[in-house]
């Protein structure tokens, strides 16, 4: 019986040659990740348990993200307890303000994350690293405080659903309507505990910014992680990144898949999720009238150069509607500059958007576009769960960036299509 | 182990934006997160809930980001235990981490209602319903997973295994 690219990675962090659905396994990490929401519980119970060292210094990475540059008081103490931790332990991937970004966009753009790595970090969305092929999972603090001093972690091997993607993406149709399409389909609960596999044409045509928004979103379906089998457009994101040898795996030909789905990509055009669950799903075409306050374009979902560049050919020569917010988020400083460098920024701010230093921020109702009482916002983030963005009366629509810009200029939910694009 | 209370219902997907909002995560201490526990679904719940207290929810309980204060608000507002038709896969870990009993039993979810008197024994696995006198079977809390609870969660399971090594 043949194995799949995540049971080989766990076999192979197990130092077993093979592994099935239901073992469990002891492994070893190759990468470990908090950022300042969940770094400082895990401080508190690395400190603890007593311990001294972090196992490894080059591969336990801290990321203050979510509220940072701090917001408030309470965030500055907690990106002290971060900040003195990573001084304490001289951990080499620390990124201050100044060099820091939205940790899922930051770790494989810096090349920390690679092909075949066996990633834990106290973020759901670390999920995300699977676009390389890597099995990127995400943990509490605690499970992180364990990696932290011992360098390894329990899992149970998970049995994988294969999603095949025939076809070819309609225009203005990304990752991120593919993953909506699935997470429609499978509902939000439909992988939990189980691995995604996503395969197909439509994927194998499909580049890094709209492979990354697949795996990270996989945690909306209640995956344990998504992975995508790499290939030359990945060896072609990583080859100038990586600063160390990995190992490109796939899932044999006799792989044992506990289901496979199959998808028409021809027929998903894109996808508004409306609240309060990713599960709820239309067609652009049959969203209906509803007017937006704001829009938002960023986060570890879609704030990448590529999603920047769709934006831009949506907003260029146009403006927000009046009332409306358009709040841009480079997801890192190098998409930032390489935005700004391209002549983007021009267009954004000639559409009246704002454009942020990279945070989370806004998607989790943090800081920089909160939402009040009955406001309605568009979203490239991923989830619109109830008051996610700001007040529990608000509500988050969940799109791609063409859409959620299409949307801002005509202060309504809406495709770019209507703007004759 | 045993726990009594009444029992307070949620529905399904309760996720942990509801269960604690991000917007108090600028701090892990767990008297504070636990004045806004699941605010998201009930202003009040923190002021109506008495020590040892029940939440009985329906599927995928705790599902989205992996904050572990969500576990930390519902225990330290002194919610006895969680029992749910199942619940998301990182929350279920965090909980057991973090020593927050939670029981996987939909039939008992499905004859439990607000404000029942609810005993919960994770321990022989039987879940009764003390106000309509029926009684529910559930997987019982293995031993280790038990003493993981006792200790109040991992580390500390972790440093007491270690001490009786020494």
């Amino acid at each position: 019986m043949g194995m799949t690219i995540t049971e080989k990675i766990l076999a192979e962090h197990a130092g077993l040659k093979t592994v099935a659905p239901g073992d469990l396994l002891e492994v070893k990490v190759d990468l470990v990740l908090a950022n300042d929401i969940t770094a400082p519980l895990s401080i508190k119970e690395f400190k603890k348990a007593g311990a001294q060292k972090v196992f490894d210094r080059d591969k336990v990475v801290l990321v203050p993200d979510h509220f940072v540059p701090n917001k408030d008081v309470a965030s500055a103490e907690q990106c002290r307890m971060v900040r003195d931790f990573a001084r304490e332990q001289n951990l080499p991937h620390y990124f201050e303000v100044g060099e820091m970004g939205i940790e899922h966009a930051l770790l494989p753009e810096q090349g920390l994350v690679l092909p075949g790595d066996l990633v834990v970090g106290a973020d759901s969305h670390t999920c995300t690293y699977g676009a390389l092929g890597a099995f990127a999972t995400g943990v509490g603090s605690t499970d992180a405080a364990a990696a932290m001093i011992s360098g390894t972690a329990w899992f149970k091997v998970p049995e994988t659903i294969k999603f095949v993607y025939r076809g070819r993406l309609r225009k203005w149709a990304g990752g991120k309507d593919l993953i909506l399409y699935t997470i429609k389909d499978i509902k939000v609960d439909g992988a939990s505990y189980k691995a995604m596999e996503f395969s197909g044409e439509a994927i194998e045509n499909l580049s890094m910014d709209d492979r990354f928004p697949m795996c990270n979103m996989s945690i909306e379906a209640g995956g344990k992680n998504g992975i995508i089998v790499p290939d030359r457009i990945t060896e072609e994101y990583v080859k100038s990144r990586a600063k160390r040898a990995y190992q490109c795996y796939t899932s044999d030909k006799d792989a044992r898949f506990g289901k496979v789905r199959e998808y028409d990509v021809n027929r998903i055009e894109p996808q508004v999720a409306f609240p309060f669950l990713p599960e709820n799903c239309k067609g652009i075409s049959e969203v209906g009238n509803i007017p937006i306050d704001q829009a938002v374009i960023g986060s570890c979902t879609n704030g990448r150069i590529g999603d920047l560049r769709i934006a831009a050919a949506v907003l260029k020569g146009r403006k927000a509607a009046p009332y409306v917010r358009l709040i841009i988020i480079p997801a890192t400083r190098e998409i930032y500059r390489q935005a700004m460098k391209e002549g983007l920024f021009d267009i954004f701010l000639d559409a009246k958007a704002v454009i942020s230093t990279p945070t989370c921020g806004p998607c989790l109702g943090g800081y920089m576009g909160i939402l009040a009482k009955g406001e309605r916002a568009i979203a490239t983030t991923n989830r619109n769960f109830i008051g996610r963005m700001g007040h529990k009366e608000s509500e988050v629509y969940l799109s791609n960036p063409a859409v959620a810009a299409a949307s801002a200029v005509l202060g309504r939910v809406a495709g770019p299509e209507e703007l004759g694009l | 182990m045993k726990f009594t209370g009444k029992a307070f219902t949620f529905g399904n997907d309760i996720d942990t934006d509801v269960i604690i909002p991000a917007i108090y995560l600028n701090t892990s201490d767990p008297e504070e997160l636990a004045q806004h526990c699941m605010e998201g679904a009930d202003q009040h719940f923190s002021v109506r809930v008495k020590q040892g207290d029940v939440i009985v929810a329906g599927k995928n309980f705790g599902c989205g980001s992996s904050r572990e204060h969500a576990p930390v608000a519902i225990r330290a507002v002194g919610v006895s235990c969680v029992i749910a038709r199942s619940f998301a896969r990182i929350f279920y870990r965090n909980a057991f981490n973090i020593g927050l009993p939670i029981v996987e039993a939909p039939e008992a979810v499905d004859g439990i209602q607000e404000g029942d008197e609810i005993e919960v024994d994770i321990t022989g696995g039987t879940i009764r319903n003390l106000t309509k006198g029926t009684a529910f079977t559930c997987k019982p809390v293995p031993p280790f997973m038990q003493e993981l609870l006792d200790q109040g969660g991992l580390i500390n399971y972790i440093m007491k295994k270690k001490g009786n090594r020494r």
